[in-house]
């Protein structure tokens, strides 16, 4: 991998736990009961945790090559990678940024990235050599758990009273079309990913859409119009007032 | 004499307290991985427990104090994350702690499968195994949190990592 590659990898893995943590960091305050609050915000912890290593790690790689990155100011941290950088540079997926919707698509929302991410990074573990593969081991333990309380959401929501099971299902018409651009053509997590996603619908009585026409644009820059309310709310402080700390 | 002063290291270490976990010193937790002492600076590796553990931090500055209070010129603090932390690190003295505590320990190994089924840890009150599960995400990142059906107390529980 060039310097280059490796850089657009850590971002994008970065990206897209910082904007899904942001997301469940909106639920803080405002979960259904007072558990699923805390579980929540616990999980966007997690999220906002994994992104503190990949943009370190980031932050590590750009200012111990910078000849191979013109264009940054140095030494970068963390936060400028966070904070400072527009929409267009931005490479999460389109699922990870899309507004938290109801109870239903929050919870499938997670369970349809965390899905993702379990396989994603249990690959990097066994094969990545690097500090990508290390925070990979580190934060599969907390996607596990992820996984399993989003997955028991989706059962108890599509397996439970009509009202929940119209809300689960249009949660998955509207979600669906975004899970194409977690993989390229040929990527062998797919098959693994839409298995666990079966058997989990298998439970919850829910059926996968006939419809398979994918967006895609996240990992070109090419946001929804959701991004930018994100980051002009997440960025805010540190473009008014450079440099402040916690 | 190079021995002995690591090995004052790791006895400061043991005034270190997890703020989350005030009955539990870093020593306990299993999340020192190593200490050096090369001439004169304290040099401490430590493994985070969780990704997104926001007393990691301040575990990190209460160690560089501890070690500078005791006489270290320099402290320098290595983050180590592979392999990861595991609750199979937490020592047998800081599982009966945690206990004392109030807090269930752990039951089994690490992570795996086994380690998301359902499980009914003892109660720290009155050690009953009727227990229930409430919520897989407690009043931090590292706990669960449970009920007791006998004694009818709530109760955290360390889930196995």
């Amino acid at each position: 991998m060039t310097k280059a590659e490796q850089l657009s990898q850590l971002l994008q893995l970065a990206d897209n736990a910082l904007i899904i943590g942001h997301r469940c960091s909106e639920w803080c305050g405002h979960g259904p009961i007072l558990e699923q609050d805390i579980a929540i915000t616990n999980i966007a912890l997690d999220y906002i945790g994994q992104a503190r290593n990949f943009y370190q790690a980031a932050a590590t790689l750009i200012n111990e090559n910078q000849e191979s990155f013109p264009g940054f100011a140095f030494p970068l941290s963390e936060d400028n990678l966070a904070y400072l950088r527009d929409e267009r540079e931005f490479r999460n997926h389109l699922i990870a940024e899309l507004p938290n919707g109801d109870w239903a698509v929050t919870t499938l929302r997670i369970f349809l990235f965390s899905t993702y991410q379990y396989y994603l990074y249990t690959q990097l573990k066994d094969e990545d050599k690097t500090m990508v593969g290390a925070i990979a081991e580190k934060a599969l333990k907390e996607v596990t758990y992820h996984l399993k309380w989003s997955s028991e959401w989706v059962i108890r929501l599509g397996d439970g009273t009509e009202e929940s099971h119209h809300r689960i299902s249009k949660a998955v018409d509207q979600l669906w079309a975004y899970t194409g651009e977690l993989f390229t053509k040929g990527d062998p997590l797919q098959e693994q990913w839409l298995q666990k996603i079966q058997s989990v619908f298998a439970e919850a009585d829910l059926t996968i859409p006939e419809n398979t026409w994918m967006h895609q644009g996240g990992t070109t820059g090419n946001h929804t119009e959701h991004m930018g309310f994100i980051l002009a709310e997440m960025q805010f402080l540190q473009r008014a007032y450079p440099g402040s700390q916690w | 004499m190079l021995q002995s002063s690591n090995n004052d290291i790791r006895n400061v270490l043991q005034s270190v307290y997890d703020p989350e976990i005030p009955v539990l010193s870093v020593i306990d937790m299993g999340i020192i991985r190593k200490t050096e002492n090369i001439q004169g600076e304290a040099v401490v590796h430590i493994t985070p427990t969780y990704t997104g553990c926001p007393a990691m931090d301040t575990i990190s500055s209460q160690i560089r104090m501890a070690l500078l209070a005791a006489g270290y010129p320099a402290v320098k603090i290595v983050q180590e994350l592979s392999p990861a932390w595991t609750t199979d690190w937490i020592s047998e003295e800081g599982k009966q702690k945690l206990k004392a505590y109030g807090i269930a320990p752990p039951i089994g190994k690490a992570l795996d499968a086994a380690g998301l089924e359902d499980l009914h840890p003892l109660c720290p009150q009155c050690n009953s195994a009727n227990t229930e599960l409430i919520s897989q995400f407690g009043s931090t990142a590292c706990k669960a949190l449970y009920k007791c059906l006998d004694c009818k107390e709530p109760f955290d529980y360390f889930k196995c990592h």
